[in-house]
């Protein structure tokens, strides 16, 4: 469903994806695992149309991203890790926006709507505008959205960062019952290794841009001799912390939040 | 066609959402109308041009439309900066559509800002001399208003943030107003002035609308009418080309 061939991606001269490969097989949970600034939201806007590679070659489901971007972009569904809501809007009027860019009927629409709203409990502040929201019902709202229309793969970019348990709880067993009942590939990252262990089929653990270790949890923790995921992670990463490196898009923002009194 | 109307849509939303901002963006212009249009028009009377209120109101218009549209294609950056943008941009829809919806909801958004000014213009006492030609006018208003929502496109697509924003405004938009005719007539300019005004695209739109409205036109329709249609065309073409070449 996903191939990826030597694919590399260079910012001026850093090199954020180095020369990773790797399969993702139809109706299986592939989890990226990784540190900041590894390069697992870079690998996710490579496959999902929204940045080119430098260089190695993608297909998504036999399709190539750069130059059948419209086809690809029917296939999949994806919650980012940043925000990307319309803070102007309400969540309403963000979720039927996104279903009519994504063509979900209306009937159907409006019923998924009103399920996934009540599930991720927003339905009482659907009216509201995103910007009285606050971060973690955002977060939510962005969840709720990803899962509007039903792609054939689902991309799911460190989705749970900033939930709740319950929230958390929620998400996975709907992403599970997606895979099971319609087949949904899907593609995870996740800080989260107790996550990562309880619904990824196969797990690539990934650390400066290059794929370190790659298979079930069982086989990592074999590996590397560990007794859990975690120390099968710390053991091929290292102990040293990564700073985010806060882009200058990250910077903006947050002035622009500060200039407009938020 | 359902994702133009979306996004069309969704700019009407926010424009009408945003009561104090529109209150705010009609200062300007009323302040060029008024101070301006009242205070010059002694001198300009006694040159024997006429009445100033009347000569400025379609180049006020025009200036709100110029604004008006230059910063609703801006208003890209501050969708990529909090995040809407590649909501868009991964949808399963060509791009194109997506900026033709940005760029119909921002034109119709700064239509709907020329046409209060109009309306306060006329308050003022600005006549416009036919209803019959008032067609024409708008269609010179919906022109400036594609060609400046173009180049705010491909403004908004090519910076990354707004500190070049301010580059922008100081040698971008108010060379374009200031050159164009809109506060002074085309005749009698010196050389070089003469020269610069006809390299301005405002200059054709302003006229157009001048022509229109008080049937006091430096060129005529036609060459109006077919520089602001070019412009509309090929500046739209460009905008939906580094439209196309953004990267989140
Ligand atoms: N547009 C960009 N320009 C320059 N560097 C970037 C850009 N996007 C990401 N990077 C850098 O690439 C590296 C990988 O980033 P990313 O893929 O976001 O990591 P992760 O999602 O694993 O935390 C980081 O060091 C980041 O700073
Ligand atoms: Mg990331």
């Amino acid at each position: 469903m996903i191939d990826v061939e030597h694919l590399t991606r260079k910012f001026g001269e850093f090199v954020a994806v180095h020369d990773i490969s790797f399969q993702v097989e139809r109706g299986e949970i592939f989890a990226f695992l990784g540190p900041n600034g590894a390069g697992k939201t870079t690998t996710i806007k490579i496959l999902t149309t929204l940045l080119a590679p430098t260089a190695g070659t993608v297909r998504i489901d036999g399709l190539d991203p750069t130059r059948q971007s419209t086809e690809v972009r029917q296939r999949i569904g994806i919650v980012f890790q940043d925000p990307s809501l319309d803070q102007n809007l309400s969540a309403w009027e963000n979720l039927e926006l996104h279903g009519a860019l994504y063509h979900v009927p209306r009937k159907v629409r409006r019923e998924r709507m009103e399920s996934l709203l009540t599930l991720f409990g927003l339905w009482e502040r659907r009216a509201e505008l995103v910007k009285q929201y606050s971060g973690g019902m955002m977060r939510r709202l962005e969840i709720a959205r990803g899962l509007l229309h039903t792609p054939k793969i689902l991309f799911l970019d460190e989705p749970t960062l900033g939930l709740d348990p319950q929230s958390r709880n929620q998400l996975w067993s709907h992403v599970k019952r997606l895979n099971q009942d319609e087949g949904v590939t899907v593609f995870l990252t996740t800080h989260y290794m107790d996550e990562a262990d309880r619904v990824a089929g196969r797990i690539a653990i990934i650390d400066h841009g290059r794929i370190v270790s790659l298979g079930t949890s069982a086989q990592l923790k074999a590996h590397t001799a560990a007794a859990t995921l975690e120390e099968a992670f710390l053991a091929l990463t290292g102990t040293e912390i990564r700073e985010e490196s806060g882009t200058s898009t990250d910077r903006m923002r947050m002035a622009a939040r500060a200039w407009r009194g938020r | 066609m359902g994702a133009i109307y979306v996004l069309w849509l969704r700019e009407l939303k926010r424009y009408l959402r945003s009561r104090v901002q529109i209150a705010a963006s009609l200062g300007q212009p009323l302040l060029y109308l008024l101070a301006l249009g009242y205070g010059l028009s002694p001198v300009f009377r006694r040159g024997g041009e006429g009445n100033y209120i009347e000569f400025v109101a379609p180049g006020v218009i025009a200036m709100t439309v110029l604004f008006s549209s230059l910063f609703s294609g801006i208003q890209l950056i501050w969708d990529r900066q909090f995040g809407f943008l590649k909501e868009t941009l991964v949808a399963p829809v060509p791009r194109l559509h997506i900026m033709i919806g940005r760029t119909c909801g921002a034109a119709t958004t700064s239509l709907i800002q020329g046409l209060l000014v109009t309306a306060v213009a006329v308050a003022a006492g600005f006549r416009p001399v036919s209803i019959g030609s008032l067609p024409l006018g708008f269609a010179f208003l919906v022109l400036i208003a594609v060609v400046f929502t173009a180049v705010g496109t491909t403004v908004g697509s090519t910076l990354r943030d707004m500190q070049g924003f301010q580059m922008v405004m100081n040698f971008l938009v108010m060379p374009i107003f200031f050159l164009s005719g809109a506060l002074y007539p085309l005749e009698h300019l010196p050389v070089l002035l003469a020269i610069l005004t006809r390299m301005d695209p405002l200059t054709y739109g302003v006229d157009g609308l001048r022509g229109a409205l008080i049937a006091r036109g430096h060129f005529s329709p036609a060459l109006d009418l077919a520089v602001m249609g070019g412009l509309a065309v090929a500046l739209t073409l460009v905008g939906a080309w580094r439209f196309s070449r953004i990267e989140i």
